[in-house]
């Protein structure tokens, strides 16, 4: 999963004025042809440096993504619940490896990706620096979450860069599947014994903020990425994707019954346009900076994954060691 | 055929396949590299699975419905043996137990294949395909890290003398072994036991490691019977907090 709010390298006036006009206009001509650009293709320092920037903090969201509600698999009620959540972020951290696979093609390895994740110097999205307190939790992240990355993640499926938009089209169909798990578990939960909607309810309430973040930064103050935009690097505006979102999730939740704890959401029939309260910046740029309730839980249970794991992959690079492939 | 027999057989092995899935699927974000992680979820989903599948035969015969069964005893109904309900540890001591138990497991389900009683042999042969890819994966790593580098050989080594009298704890007898045995349900676990100890020598072999001399070790015998080690009871109250807060509900 993952959503807008990207953070993206600040742009230098003179980064563009570097390379090959020649170059830089054919290349610029075969995005507007809709062409994708492959790793070998010639592309623009900045390009290349973005699009690892974007791919990355993607990858980041997904194996990161997959701590709030691995906590629940061991304590999903029953074995039907049980076996989908494993299979659900199963696929998360397979998307990890989809995605790392992605950005090494543009010249990064994945070891110095997650060198970057660990100290912080790269981001990921900040929804995941919240705790899933409860099972409703996590049912609203399967739902609503990824739901989320899936408007952002089918508008980049049709961006430039060749190997991320098909990774993103695997990703998306497995997607899916989490979109229908997650509001399954949402409906039992919102039609349920009071305990289970008091449950539910409580969920919506915590998580609805974060929500309203995950597509990051309103247009109006966000940098300007009309270079990005040019280049089919970023696909569709913040404030796109979350009216999309709103569009196609608020009047689902309402339909169970569920009450969205914002008094002024509502849709301008004129305009066609979700209005709402506006989503509190600052703490979105405090969580996003490193000081949310989950930041340091979650890069220190990376970190030390990371340093438990070292022998095995020291292990893998011994001479005597013919390199694994794993069948499972 | 004894039911009571049966019975004991099939929750024996419906508690092992549900206790070490959930073990594995432990691993999930925390694995030594992505393609670990993604390996024991898979292998969780097909242990959870299986326990599901002989859970339903039970139901069958009698015994509550599936989910209950899982979600509603305490440790000291449950009959899987010991070694399945160990943490985790390193990474070192999940594989050696990921080792040791597959390959009897695989051992078993290919066993059972050729049962009389015709609910087990039909499982157990669909059960087998699935187990062989655990096994494969087993085999490549213990070869691969039990001859790779000091570190890796000593973790596997120290695991492996740690897990030995727990893996030998799997083939307690069951009070009920000569009427499986005479019965054609079940060849019994002193035929499985032989055979388990000549393919993993054959493995250990291809490694640096060095096998345990088996015969001078006391086996963890017990959690057959419901005997279990202080770590049991805590992963089923974890499994069961949800499901607890209302175990009417429909989750
Ligand atoms: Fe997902
Ligand atoms: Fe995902
Ligand atoms: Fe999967």
């Amino acid at each position: 999963m993952y959503g807008g709010g990207n953070v993206f390298e600040a742009m230098k006036a003179t980064a563009l004025a570097e390379e090959d006009p020649q170059k830089l206009a054919e290349f610029e001509a075969r995005i507007d042809r809709g062409e994708k650009i492959e790793p070998k293709d010639w592309m623009p320092q900045l390009y290349r440096k973005q699009l690892i920037r974007m791919i990355e903090q993607h990858a980041h969201s997904e194996i990161i993504g997959a701590l709030p509600e691995g906590t629940w698999i061991t304590r999903a009620p029953g074995f039907k619940r049980k076996l989908a959540l494993m299979a659900k972020v199963q696929d998360e951290v397979g998307h990890a490896q989809l995605l790392y696979s992605a950005a090494e093609t543009l010249g990064k390895s994945r070891e110095q990706m997650i060198d970057d994740l660990i100290t912080g110097k790269s981001k990921y999205s900040n929804i995941f620096n919240y705790p899933a307190f409860t099972w409703a939790d996590s049912c609203f992240i399967s739902w609503l979450v990824d739901a989320g990355a899936i408007v952002n993640q089918v508008a980049n499926s049709k961006g430039s860069y060749g190997p991320y938009c098909r990774a993103l089209e695997r990703i998306c169909a497995e997607e899916s599947f989490h979109l229908k798990y997650g509001h399954h578990c949402v409906i039992h939960l919102a039609t349920g014994t009071k305990k289970q909607r008091e449950m539910m309810q409580a969920a919506v309430n915590r998580w609805w903020a974060p929500m309203m973040h995950f597509f990051g930064p309103s247009d109006k103050i966000s940098v300007h990425s009309e270079i990005l935009m040019r280049w089919k690097v970023k696909m569709a505006s913040n404030d796109e994707c979350r009216q999309q979102f709103l569009d196609m999730y608020v009047p689902k939740i309402w339909e169970l019954g569920l009450t969205v704890p914002d008094e002024n959401l509502k849709k301008n029939q004129e305009t066609g346009q979700w209005e709402f309260t506006e989503p509190d910046w600052e703490e979105f740029k405090r969580v996003i900076n490193g000081d949310g309730p989950c930041n340091k839980e979650r890069l220190a249970v990376r970190r030390t994954a990371e340093e438990r794991g070292r022998w095995v992959r020291e292990a893998l690079l011994a001479p005597k060691a013919k390199y694994v492939t794993p069948l499972a | 055929m004894n039911t009571e027999a049966l019975k004991e057989l099939l929750y024996k092995i419906a508690d092992d396949q549900l206790i070490l899935g959930h073990r594995n699927s432990e691993w999930t974000g925390f694995g030594p590299l992505l393609e670990e992680d993604i390996a024991f979820s898979s292998m969780a989903q097909d242990k959870v699975g299986q326990s599901w599948q002989f859970y339903k035969i039970l139901n069958e015969l009698g015994e509550s419905d599936p989910d209950t069964v899982a979600f509603m005893r305490n440790a000291d109904q449950f009959h899987n043996c010991q070694f399945v309900e160990l943490p985790n540890g390193e990474y070192d001591f999940s594989l050696i137990r990921h080792f040791l138990f597959d390959t009897a497991e695989l051992i078993r389900f290919t066993m059972l294949a050729d049962s009389t009683y015709e609910p087990i042999s039909q499982l157990a042969k669909k059960i087998r395909g699935e187990v062989k890819y655990h096994t494969m994966h087993a085999n490549i790593w213990i070869k691969q890290l039990g001859s790779a580098t000091p570190e890796s050989i000593q973790r596997l080594q120290d695991s492996l003398n740690q897990a030995m009298p727990y893996a030998l704890g799997i083939f307690e007898p069951s009070p009920f072994e000569d009427d499986l045995i005479s019965s054609g349900t079940f060849v019994g676990e002193k035929a499985l036991e032989s055979e388990w100890k000549k393919q993993i020598k054959e493995i250990i072999d291809q490694t640096e490691l060095d096998l345990p001399d088996m015969d001078s070790l006391t086996p963890a015998f017990g959690g057959r019977s419901g005997n279990h080690t202080e770590h049991l009871q805590p992963l089923l109250d974890e499994m069961s907090e949800v499901f607890r807060v209302d175990p009417t509900a429909d989750w």
